[in-house]
């Protein structure tokens, strides 16, 4: 199996983008990576969207895709994998570098949601979940995450310090230009906020945005970023059929099979990109990759680990709170992020010497996840 | 781009205004339905006998009054509206009826979603700088509708203002300089025909729509003549709440003591073709002779009518009666079951 580096990171603003098409976000975010990556064709194209099917009522949607790209005959896949479409596109986009079946392979996450009725938007995050026992009582995906929400509180931490993920987030996006929200929430403001789903805060929740982000994969040179380990894992879809609804185990097992890959521990990561879609996700993603024991994942929110200048700084662009979440786009954010962390091109936001990475993109409530390790290659 | 400017110039002689007297709290909303939103204070609700017409003539009432005219020299009655009473028969015919307008008269209700009264204005411009007529009164007013439990439901108000324009003399009030129209089709907001409630899209309602036709035309309209925020005393931005004119006066570069008189949705609500006119009436109540008025309405679907009046000395001698403010300030709560009964919104 070769080894495989990402070449190039093309991204546009999570924003609204209410005068432009899917297809101009795909086509923009592409472009921008290719010309990164300094070529002008891709062998392969994976198209990481979750919700087109039903926002843009548009299924063949690689093909659509492909087709903004001016390119016939390029080969194109659509990945759907929920809120994990992202990371589970790129886990596969790594796979076909590495087989040595393609050399250069361009995996665009995009997502359109700002002009598509929030109840609409709402239906569709609520179909990743199983539709037949789940989905089907009306439940939402913040109706789900405050149950697991509340059992964290009971067990291990109090609404404010489950609260401070969202905070943090925040504080990293100051300064972030392709963030849709740089700016500081105060814990104040985040806890007066209206109720989304008691006891989980409107401003805990991550918002509605468009958006588009790409990375180009070539055969590793012992230069710029590497892939060193991709993992995807599945869970019990409903987290009542799980033995401790507070163990997100498909983000565990998808860390370890990552982890050893990269012949790495948890405490080799430099920084990390968790999904806190909501508050308590990024908790419990914090824990999933092992970077906190159970139950101590609030705890660690609350420290200065976290920080810009902590020893492990988590959502170093603002996460999925503040840097924006656009669904099948943000697995690709989390990943364009860390490869400018480990290219020293972070800017503000840089983390000196930042040789690891690792992105948790989880889908459903976490009945999907990847992880995917990012490493610095040493010349 | 073409300025509307009159071959002769018009100004308006006479205004009038009238708000129900009935107030909804957005709290009295939150209480039945379990929300949390606050667009707006309250809102002005009709009494079982008012409609858009009643509310129409009772603004036209003051606006012949203040302008001391014949009123059967008023060549034409334009009722812009969304709630007409009637979907078929004018409002106008009747309103023009009640002020002694007929027969000599054209008239006619326009819609266009929130901005069908600036229409009317712009229509009655025409009419007299043409000189085709001698006196033409427009008259924005509306009993919006909001289904019940929507987020239109909070500002859905009513309310209007009529405005009567002559060719510019020593009796006009405020003499108009220039106006200009921005449309395009954005849908944001619709009511098919038979349909009891608008449909909306949300935030599509904003930036893409609001505000994009509130700058669109208040910007071509300030280059075009060459005037910047600070030369006008006052300003008035189409309000379907309290937050989207005050965005749309800070992106316009316009302060908040500039919009302060005209803003009355956080007392009211939205009154949709009402609410430009009498966020104008509300200014004109406090100006002063040369203070220069910058107006912009909004109307789904989309457009932005922009209007800038430059205030005579007339205005002091022409606005007795009731203000704006005394209409606001008269009210009495309703609670839930009577707004809805007062609204028809219920089904024996």
């Amino acid at each position: 199996m070769r080894k495989v580096k990402i070449a190039g990171v093309g991204l546009i603003r999570v924003s609204e983008y209410w005068d432009k098409p899917i297809q101009s976000l795909f086509a923009e975010a592409s472009m921008k990576s290719m010309k990164d990556a300094g070529i002008d064709a891709v062998d392969k194209v994976y198209v990481s969207n979750m919700g087109g099917s039903l926002m843009q009522d548009q299924l063949n949607l690689a093909a659509v895709m492909a087709d903004s790209l001016g390119t016939p005959g390029l080969p194109a896949t659509r990945i759907e994998a929920g809120s994990a479409s992202g990371g589970v596109a790129f886990h596969e986009a790594v796979q076909a570098v590495a087989s040595g079946y393609s050399d250069a392979v361009m995996v665009t996450g995009v997502e359109k949601l700002s002009d598509i009725l929030p109840e609409v938007v709402t239906t569709g995050l609520a179909m990743a979940e199983e539709q037949e026992y789940t989905a089907y009582t009306g439940v939402t995906k913040a109706g789900i995450a405050a149950m697991i929400h509340r059992l964290y509180m009971d067990l291990y931490a109090t609404p404010e310090e489950v609260c401070m993920m969202a905070v943090k987030s925040h504080e990293h996006a100051v300064g972030c230009k392709h963030a849709q929200y740089p700016f500081k929430m105060s814990l104040q403001r985040a806890m007066s906020s209206p109720m989304e789903a008691d006891p989980i805060h409107m401003m805990e929740c991550s918002g509605i945005g468009d958006g588009a982000a790409s990375l180009i994969l070539v055969p590793a040179d012992d230069e710029g970023v590497e892939v060193a380990g991709t993992a995807v894992s599945t869970d019990y879809t409903s987290i009542a059929a799980r033995q401790d609804p507070l163990e997100m185990k498909a983000i565990k097992t998808a860390a370890d099979r990552a982890y050893k890959m990269a012949k790495i521990k948890a405490t080799d990561i430099d920084l990390a990109e968790v999904q806190d879609d909501f508050s308590i996700n990024g908790v419990l993603g914090i824990e999933g990759l092992g970077l906190a024991k159970p139950g101590k994942g609030a705890k660690l929110v609350n420290s200065d680990d976290v920080d810009k200048e902590g020893k492990i700084p988590v959502n170093t662009f603002g996460g999925l709170k503040a840097r924006g979440n656009p669904l099948g786009a943000t697995g690709i954010y989390q990943l364009a992020e860390i490869a400018w962390q480990l290219q020293g091109k972070a800017g503000d936001h840089q983390i000196p010497d930042a040789k690891i990475g690792v992105a948790e993109n989880m889908g459903g409530m976490a009945s999907i996840c990847a992880v995917n390790v990012l490493r610095r290659a040493d010349k | 781009m073409i300025t509307l400017k009159t071959g002769r110039q018009v100004g308006i002689i006479g205004y009038g205004a009238y708000v129900p007297m009935y107030r909804l709290k957005a709290s009295e909303i939150n209480r039945v339905w379990g929300g949390f939103g606050a667009p707006v204070e309250e809102k002005s609700v009709v009494a079982l006998d008012e409609d858009t017409i009643t509310i129409s003539v009772e603004a036209a009432k003051q606006a012949v009054k203040r302008a001391n005219i014949d009123p059967s020299e008023i060549g034409a009655v334009y009722v812009g509206t969304e709630s007409k009473p009637y979907a078929v028969k004018p409002s106008g015919t009747i309103v023009a009826e009640v002020i002694g307008a007929t027969p000599s008269v054209s008239t006619a209700d326009y819609e266009f979603a929130c901005k069908a009264g600036t229409e009317a204005m712009q229509t009655c411009i025409g009419l007299v700088g043409s000189g085709m007529h001698k006196y033409a009164m427009a008259i924005g007013a509306d009993t919006a509708q909001g289904r019940p439990q929507d987020a239109l439901e909070y500002t859905a108000a009513c309310g209007g203002a009529a405005f009567i324009f002559g060719e510019r003399s020593a009796e006009t009030i405020a003499y108009l300089e220039a106006s200009y129209s921005f449309v395009t089709d954005t849908p944001d907001f619709w009511r098919r025909s038979k349909e009891m409630y608008p449909r909306h899209g949300n935030r599509f309602t904003g930036a893409p729509a609001y505000f994009k036709h509130i700058t669109g035309a208040g910007k071509a309209l300030l280059e075009e003549t060459g005037y910047k925020p600070e030369d006008f005393k006052w300003a008035v931005f189409h309000q379907p709440n309290a937050k989207f004119p005050i965005n749309a006066a800070k992106i316009m570069g316009f302060s908040m003591d500039q919009i302060e008189p005209g803003l009355v949705s956080p007392r009211i609500g939205n009154t949709y073709a009402g609410s430009t006119p009498v966020g104008l009436a509300a200014t004109l109540d406090v100006a002063e002779p040369d203070d220069k008025i910058f107006v912009v309405s909004y109307g789904s679907g989309s457009g932005s009518d922009a209007f800038i009046f430059t205030v005579q000395d007339a205005i002091l001698e022409k606005r007795e009666g009731p203000k704006m403010e005394t209409f606001i300030e008269r009210k009495e709560y309703v609670d839930y079951a009577t707004y809805l009964k007062n609204r028809g919104q219920i089904i024996k």
